[in-house]
């Protein structure tokens, strides 16, 4: 592969109170794909999402985006934090949140016009939640709260998003809405790294995934790499039925 | 602006008259003679309380309510050792209360990044640490019998009736300064209040916009600190905030109503302080604040406790009398006659205590006709309403079943809920066809 990777860590270790939490990683995901991060509690999913995003400090190693230091490549990334990482208590509207997506793009000093309203409607509206705009977002159940989250992502028109459990605890049809949006992004070309706990829909969803447990299991195409070897060795004897999880990636 | 951001707006409004006509309402009840020196000490509370009021809301919206408490604190060993090395003027002690406090915020801020200490034991420490060092200090320069320290002590209760014209110029200057802070930077103190996680992601310096908004209710409490005092300054800062919240849900909202909550308390205070000489006017000032944080959290609609008490009666009543609505349409299908009476004794066996009153609401509505002997027909309406739920209760059933499978849009179901109000027409047809 000659094209520069969407995402390019080499060497991450983060560590938290002399803890590992992530030890010697290397990855590359290709642009344009949709990629799952999955391994036990504990493997450090959220860490390797958040020192790539440059939130928390590394011990060593290094992440490029897009060839760039993450500094420089603000503009090119989005982000889904977990839905249980702020407080829904706030007193806000949902289109609110989601002109939130807008305001790195604005700057300093700027706010919000009639074209980052347009832009923050036409989000709504493609995620399926345009009724819900006025709405506090105290009053949302939580498959509407994934779904502002997703659509603040989605204003942001970034080239690599990352979402940090997206699925978690979301009913069938936000998880449908989540699965056309993802699809939709893969159509135009955006790169999609998805923590993920749902090891059954992995080969559905996904092109390809990254096994991790502290350090980096396993990471390339779906087909490939997620074999009952790899996810044995990933999350140990603890999960039943592991070879029945592969066999639809290895029909 | 929507429909319920405007009615929020005019409760706004009308809390701002209502505080507004309270101020000389209270002077005529309690027979107070207005003079210039009670002017410039109300006004000077005012002042205070509004810009309290608006920046407090930031620390209670961070769930950092109590870092006013330990900023204020930390402000004592700063004025005592402003007054140790420049002498008792008020514009130094003041320079050296904002200092320690500030040393304050970045020790906090440090304790939480470099130790394992959560916030609210850092924000401990540091608040025991520097109020100790104040208190000592303070006794030391007491014990010296030096005639110039007389007064100082009122920096721990605060004292109003020492505030002067210039001082109040000083509070409203420094105030608004702050005011233009934080509205140039409005979107970014929201964003980083609301999900700083996010913030940083998109490249805004999370740590230098937390230290300026620290620094703001650093210059807050330092304004305050002659007519409240270093120990119930939190109070202005978060109970202004605390009331405005039960009144509105919207950002913008919540600091206005903070603002005037504030300047009622400010002023409120400092005039009942001003009454009698040696009254304190600290906790003068947060007794109406805390009147106001009472009846809030008591009136407001929707998040007030009265409020809710009364709509949860409400729905139990309404759903008691549906329920037995429906027990009477059930009990007369069972005997092939719409019209058949249903005896009330079985009603509530049936629903308990709530049944009569139930009844009785049903009757006044039209919807029940009351037979000889405590026996209960449905009207024509009745039947209609009655047929019309057990409707509405199937297709909400067919909706959960059936629902995804169809590709009908999202709503939470709520078999409370006319499904036609939530539903389109396609949508209802074809749960009506399914089987």
């Amino acid at each position: 592969m000659n094209q520069t990777p969407a995402l390019h860590i080499e060497d991450l270790t983060v560590a938290f109170d002399s803890r590992p939490a992530l030890w010697d990683v290397d990855l590359a995901v290709p642009e344009g794909v949709l990629m799952a991060v999955v391994g036990p509690n504990g493997a450090g999913k959220t860490t390797l999402i958040r020192a790539a995003l440059d939130l928390i400090p590394r011990a060593a190693g290094s992440v490029r985006i897009f060839g760039e230091p993450v500094a420089r490549a603000r503009g090119l990334t989005g982000y889904v934090p977990q839905r249980g990482s702020v407080d829904w208590d706030f007193p806000t509207t949902v289109q609110d949140v989601v002109m939130m997506g807008l305001y790195g793009r604005l700057g300093w000093l700027r706010r919000p016009g009639a074209a980052e309203r347009e832009r923050t409607r036409q989000a709504l509206e493609q995620i399926g939640i345009a009724d819900l705009a006025t709405r506090q977002i105290s009053q949302l159940s939580g498959g509407q709260q994934q779904r502002t989250f997703l659509a603040r992502a989605l204003v942001q028109d970034a080239r690599l998003y990352f979402m940090d459990e997206p699925f978690a605890a979301v009913d069938a049809i936000t998880e449908r809405a989540i699965v056309a949006l993802l699809q939709e992004l893969r159509e135009r070309g955006r790169t999609v790294v998805v923590v993920h706990h749902d090891l059954q829909s992995v080969p559905d969803y996904f092109d390809q995934v990254t096994l991790l447990n502290v350090e980096v299991i396993a990471s390339g195409p779906t087909a490939h790499v997620y074999s009952e070897d790899n996810l044995r060795r990933t999350f140990g004897g603890r999960v039943a039925g592991i070879a029945r999880l592969t066999e639809e990636a290895h029909p | 602006m929507s429909h319920a951001g405007g009615r929020n707006w005019r409760t706004v409004a009308a809390l701002l008259v209502l505080s507004l006509a309270l101020i000389p309402l209270g002077l005529t009840l309690g027979n107070i003679r207005v003079d210039y020196t009670l002017v410039t000490v109300a006004a000077g509370g005012a002042v205070l309380g509004i810009v309290c009021g608006v920046l407090g809301s930031f620390a209670v919206l961070r769930q950092q309510s109590l870092l006013g408490d330990a900023l204020s604190h930390a402000a004592l060993p700063g004025v005592a050792l402003a007054f140790l090395l420049a002498g008792r003027e008020l514009g130094w002690l003041l320079l050296g209360a904002g200092i320690a406090s500030w040393l304050g915020v970045l020790l906090i801020n440090s304790l939480v990044r470099r130790t394992r200490l959560k916030q609210d034991a850092a924000m401990g420490v540091v608040l025991a640490a520097f109020f100790a060092l104040g208190i000592t200090l303070l006794t030391y320069i007491q014990s010296r019998n030096d005639a110039s320290q007389a007064g100082l002590d009122q920096f721990i209760f605060g004292q109003a009736a020492a505030i002067r014209r210039q001082d109040v110029m000083l509070i409203s200057a420094v105030g608004l300064a702050a005011f233009v802070v934080l509205i140039a930077l409005w979107k970014e103190f929201k964003l980083i209040t609301f999900d700083p996680a996010f913030a940083q992601a998109n490249g805004f310096p999370l740590r230098l916009l937390d230290v300026l908004l620290s620094t703001l209710i650093v210059v807050a409490i330092v304004l305050g600190l002659q007519l409240a005092g270093v120990v119930l300054m939190v109070g202005l800062l978060i109970a202004p905030a605390v009331a405005a919240r039960q009144w509105t849900r919207q950002l913008d909202q919540m600091l206005v109503l903070a603002g005037i909550f504030g300047g009622l308390a400010g002023a409120g205070g400092a005039i009942f302080s001003g009454l009698q000489q040696g009254l304190p006017t600290g906790p003068l000032i947060i007794v109406v604040a805390v009147a106001i944080v009472a009846l809030s959290i008591s009136l407001a609609p929707e998040r007030g406790l009265l409020w809710r008490a009364w709509r949860q009666r409400r729905d139990r009543q309404r759903f008691a009398a549906q329920q037995v609505l429906q027990d009477i349409h059930r009990h007369a299908t069972q005997h092939q006659d719409p019209r058949y009476p249903a005896p009330g004794g079985m009603l509530v066996a049936l629903r308990g205590p709530l049944a009569r009153p139930a009844l009785r609401q049903l009757q006044r509505e039209g919807l029940l006709q009351a037979g000889a002997d405590d026996h209960w027909t449905l009207s024509e309406r009745g039947l209609e309403r009655a047929q019309a739920v057990a409707r509405n209760q199937l297709l909400w059933e067919r909706y959960r079943q059936f629902g995804e499978d169809l590709g009908l849009p999202s709503v939470t179901v709520d078999p409370q809920q006319p499904i036609d109000r939530l539903l389109p027409a396609t949508a209802l047809a074809r749960l009506e066809t399914v089987d």
